[in-house]
């Protein structure tokens, strides 16, 4: 049975990510759970969709697989046209360090880090000149909304709007052409959880990502481009 | 090492604190090596500082010989043996006794050895000793005002002071020199106890037999002196168990950081960091605190080992390069060990808890 709903985008005739039949099972005593059952998603550059689905709807497994952080049993993750399935795992870290954003829940950001070094953290990895990483950090960090001194604040100095915003300008660093997005709003009130979302909107079409928001808040949708409802592991 | 660092700077407390624990066993250590060489100088350094490559043990007759300058005696016929023997160079007889130095100013247990001129320390003063002569030890005639022409009485022979030697020492006594038939009528013994050979060419083990002797290496016969193993033994034994505990220890604290990490880690794994970049970054923090931890350690024993050895009366410290680079580097090396061991659970760290995915 396939009860997959997939949605194309025409805005682009390379999607920035597709899932195109991707089935993920898990053991579960004698037999096995099916937590994707064969999903389908087309996200365009520039695009924002949200999922919403209720908790053990299968959205975070569908963050996962579209991270590459987990493969699926048969179909394909495609990032910017590149086959992630085809990858080694070494080859996938390198695709998710380069092309892929994430931003977390927000107690994910590195406790002995300030707001300026989550960024430049991830310009490390990419062997980034020192110099000219500090002052896109910087910019980015201005451009979500934190400047001056917070941006040399640890994560405990910073409110949770504010952790946040580091997330996103952590995720969108190393200018990814996917930016998937875990739970934004969890540990917000309304108003920032809606800041963020507005946030998260407005650099989808700045930076260009096909961006990918997983939510069971239903009150935050009015800023995506498309909503997608999950359900268990079908999405439509 | 970009998050080590700044690791360090923000539990500063956590990693000061390991630190001075690695500063405390460094001391410890170094402490320990410098008391394990100076004890090994005090009871060897006579018999280590001969200019000698073998010495030649021997039995009584019927018993196979044992490496110790307690039980060994050499018969006038193995002496004649090895000096008959070809290929074999210098062969000089070798009494050790145990006795005590009397002089005008004060006494004191020392270690008689009797020889020939040619085995005898540098000379600082005087000459070397003739038939009824000794020679003392510097630190000993300071001690107990003692010059050449000074008549001393050693056991019960009076003797007259032909020189001042260079410190040495067997057993932990100060070693006082003089010649074979001298040494005879000190220690009351009527053959030498062992002989200081250059083998030159000679089949040492067919001698051996032959003569019914037994032929070590001068490094091998200090196991001969009595207490030297036992005491060496044991100070090895502190030593290792030192080296255990710091690896155990430092192991141990990496092992629960990268358990505290844990989130961290994913997080970096999932920015896209190898396991290997993660690795080499925790074990160059555990190498930075080793560096500095027992770089500290090294200072504090070393300066504590010069303050000690400069009373004069405290233990005995031979200090020197190998004594501080040794431990140290054994310290650094197991350290690591112990931290590789911690941080290898940073591979087994699935990233996909970053997303706390509801799987």
């Amino acid at each position: 049975m396939n009860a997959t709903a997939e949605t194309r985008s025409n805005t682009a005739d390379t999607p920035g990510l597709a899932l195109r039949e991707v089935l993920l099972t898990f053991p579960d005593g004698d037999r096995r759970l099916t937590v994707l059952d064969r999903v389908s998603l087309s996200v365009a550059p520039g695009e924002f969709a949200a999922v919403l689905g209720p908790s053990g709807s299968g959205k975070s497994s569908l963050l996962a697989v579209a991270a590459t952080l987990l493969r699926p049993d048969s179909g394909q993750v495609l990032v910017g046209g590149q086959d992630a399935g085809a990858l080694s795992a070494k080859q996938r870290t390198t695709l998710r360090r380069r092309r892929i954003g994430i931003v977390f829940q927000q107690p994910n950001l590195l406790a002995s880090l300030t707001a300026l070094e989550q960024l430049l953290v991830v310009a490390h990895l990419s062997g980034a000149a020192p110099a000219s990483a500090r002052a896109r950090a910087a910019g980015l960090l201005d451009s979500v909304g934190l400047s001056g001194a917070k941006q040399r604040r640890r994560p405990h100095q910073l409110s949770g709007g504010e952790r946040q915003r580091v997330n996103i300008a952590r995720a969108l660093y190393s200018q990814p052409s996917v930016l998937l997005v875990d739970e934004p709003t969890s540990a917000l009130d309304h108003e920032r959880g809606a800041q963020v979302m507005a946030l998260l909107a407005d650099v989808t079409r700045e930076h260009g990502t096909a961006t990918v928001a997983v939510t069971h808040d239903r009150g935050l949708l009015d800023r995506a481009d498309r909503v997608l409802e999950m359900a268990d592991g079908r999405l439509s | 090492m970009y998050v080590a660092l700044r690791d360090i700077r923000f539990a500063r407390g956590r990693f000061a604190l390991m630190g001075v624990v690695v500063t405390l066993i460094t001391t410890l250590v170094v402490f320990l090596y410098g008391l394990t060489g100076g004890l090994a100088a005090d009871a060897s350094s006579a018999v280590s500082g001969l200019p000698a490559a073998d010495v030649v043990f021997g039995g009584p007759p019927g018993a196979a010989p044992e490496v110790s300058f307690s039980d060994s005696s050499i018969s006038a016929a193995q002496l004649a043996a090895w000096r008959a023997a070809p290929g074999v160079g210098a062969v000089e007889p070798l009494g050790v006794a145990m006795s005590r130095l009397t002089s005008a100013d004060g006494a004191g247990a020392v270690s008689v050895l009797g020889t020939a001129a040619a085995l005898l320390p540098p000379l600082v003063a005087g000459t070397a000793p003739a038939e009824g002569q000794v020679a003392v030890g510097r630190t000993t005639a300071a001690a107990d005002r003692i010059t050449p022409g000074s008549t001393v009485t050693v056991g019960a022979r009076t003797l007259l002071v032909s020189g001042i030697t260079a410190d040495r020492s067997y057993a932990h006594a100060p070693t006082v020199w003089t010649t074979e038939s001298t040494w005879e009528q000190v220690s009351g013994a009527r053959q030498p106890s062992a002989l200081a050979v250059d083998p030159g060419s000679a089949a040492l083990a067919a001698l051996d037999r032959t003569a019914g002797t037994r032929t070590v290496p001068r490094s091998a016969a200090l196991a001969g002196i009595d207490g030297y193993s036992a005491e060496q033994g044991s100070l090895q034994l502190i030593q290792g168990f030192l080296f255990a505990v710091s690896a155990l220890v430092v192991g141990a604290f990496f092992t629960v950081w990268t358990v505290q990490r844990r989130a961290d880690i994913a997080v970096l794994k999932a920015l896209g960091a190898s396991s290997g970049y993660l690795v080499r970054d925790a074990l160059g923090q555990a190498l930075m605190l080793l560096l500095l931890g027992t770089g500290a350690g090294a200072g504090i024993g070393v300066g504590g080992s010069a303050l000690a050895a400069s009373g004069g009366s405290g233990p005995p410290f031979a200090l020197g390069a190998a004594t501080v680079v040794v431990p140290v580097l054994a310290m650094v090396l197991l350290g690591l060990a112990g931290a590789a061991l911690a941080v290898r659970r940073i591979t087994s760290v699935d990233p996909l808890t970053a997303l706390g995915a509801n799987r």
